[in-house]
C-alpha cells in the first residue's frame, strides 16, 4: 500500500495520444481529500493516514464522527478511507492531498467496489468452459460439471465454486498509467477500464 | 459529471473537417507511419461512400464503403483522429436513412 487519495469515477472518453493512438481512458474527479487522522506504531499498531473524502450536511453525520473529524478540524465528509504509508509523520491533520500528488505517465492502482451482477452461472462467475454446443450435446452447455464423489468423500467441498451473486465486492486494477492530470479542475485521466460504476467512489494508490 | 467528459473532449474533436453526411461521397487522407523510425509518414487516400457515422464525441467513427477491383471494401476511421490529415468532400448524396447498410446488398445484386 502507498500513498494515494479518493476521488470519483465520472466516466470514460476515447484520448488521443501524442502518437496518434485511439486510447480507452477514465476520467476520474477527485476532489482534494483531507487528512483526518495520523496513525503511527506507537498509537495504533500500524503506520497510515486517514483520508476524508466528499461533502455531505452535517445533519447527516453521527456525532461520534463530527467529533473525530472536528480532532483534524475538518468539515463533513461522506467516505474515511486508509492508506498505509511508512512516514505518516510526514502528515498533520487537516492537510489537503490533491491530484498534483501523482504525475503524468506514472503508474497507479485503482480500488472500488465492482458493478453488482447479479445472480450468474459458472462461466460468467468463475470462466468455466461449460458443456459442447453441439456434437449430440443435450442439456449441458453452461453447467458446472461434477461437484464432488459419491463415496470417497461423500460431500460438496465448501467453498466449491457455483453460481451464485457477483460483483459488488471490492475489486483493484493494478498499474493504470497516469495520461492527464488537471489539478484546476481536480481531473485524473487514466489509461484503461476502472471498477465501478460512474460515481462510485475510488481509491487511487500509487503503484508499487 | 459528464460535462465534465465533454469539456475534455472539446480538445481532440476536429473542427477542421467538413461537414459530411451519410450517402456523402468523401476522400479521406490518413496519415500512416513507416517503420519504427520516427517522423517517417506517407499519405493514404480513400475514398468512397459514407456507410454511417458512429458514436458522438471523441469517439465519433464514420464507415466508408468503395469498390476496389469489382470487391466492396469498408474502412472505419475514428472521426477525431490526428492521424488524418485531411478530408475532401468530393460529392453530397441523398440518403433517406442513418445507416446505409442496404448498400452491400445492393452490390450483390449488380454482380448478378
Amino acid at each position: 500500500m502507498a500513498l494515494g487519495i479518493l476521488g470519483q469515477k465520472a466516466g470514460m472518453m476515447t484520448w488521443f495520444d501524442p502518437k496518434g493512438r485511439a486510447i480507452a481512458a477514465t476520467v476520474i474527479l477527485a476532489e482534494p481529500s483531507v487528512v483526518t487522522q495520523i496513525k503511527t506504531t506507537e498509537t495504533d499498531g500500524y503506520n497510515a493516514i486517514q483520508l476524508g473524502h466528499g461533502k455531505i450536511k452535517e445533519k447527516n453525520i453521527t456525532k461520534p464522527e463530527k467529533g473525530h473529524l472536528n480532532k483534524a478540524g475538518a468539515a463533513p465528509k461522506r467516505t474515511l478511507c486508509e492508506f498505509s504509508i511508512e512516514n505518516p509523520s510526514e502528515y498533520k491533520p487537516g492537510q489537503e492531498l490533491s491530484v498534483s500528488i501523482f504525475q503524468e505517465g506514472e503508474l497507479v492502482h485503482v480500488s472500488a467496489t465492482s458493478k453488482g451482477k447479479g445472480t450468474m452461472g459458472v462461466m460468467r462467475r468463475h470462466g468455466f468452459r461449460g458443456g459442447d454446443a453441439s456434437h449430440g450435446s443435450s442439456k449441458w452447455h453452461r453447467r458446472p460439471g461434477s461437484i464432488g464423489n459419491i463415496r470417497a468423500t461423500g460431500k460438496t467441498f465448501k467453498g466449491w465454486r457455483m453460481a451464485g451473486r457477483m460483483g459488488n465486492e471490492r475489486a483493484t486494477v493494478q498499474n493504470l498509467q497516469v495520461l492527464k492530470i488537471i489539478p484546476e479542475k481536480n481531473l485524473l485521466v487514466i489509461k484503461g477500464a476502472v471498477p465501478g460504476h460512474n460515481r462510485a467512489v475510488i481509491e487511487i494508490r500509487k503503484a508499487g | 459529471m459528464n460535462h465534465l467528459i465533454r469539456e475534455l473532449e472539446q480538445s481532440f474533436l476536429r473542427k477542421d473537417f467538413p461537414d459530411f453526411r451519410p450517402g456523402d461521397t468523401i476522400r479521406v487522407h490518413e496519415r500512416i507511419l513507416e517503420g519504427v523510425e520516427e517522423g517517417k509518414e506517407r499519405i493514404q487516400v480513400f475514398e468512397g461512400i459514407v456507410i454511417k457515422r458512429d458514436g458522438g464525441g471523441s469517439g465519433e467513427t464514420f464507415t466508408i464503403r468503395k469498390l476496389s477491383s469489382g470487391i466492396g471494401v469498408e474502412k472505419v476511421f475514428p472521426a477525431h483522429s490526428p492521424r488524418i490529415a485531411k478530408i475532401e468532400l468530393v460529392e453530397r448524396g441523398k440518403a433517406r436513412r442513418a445507416r446505409l447498410y442496404y448498400l452491400r446488398k445492393e452490390a450483390l445484386k449488380n454482380a448478378n
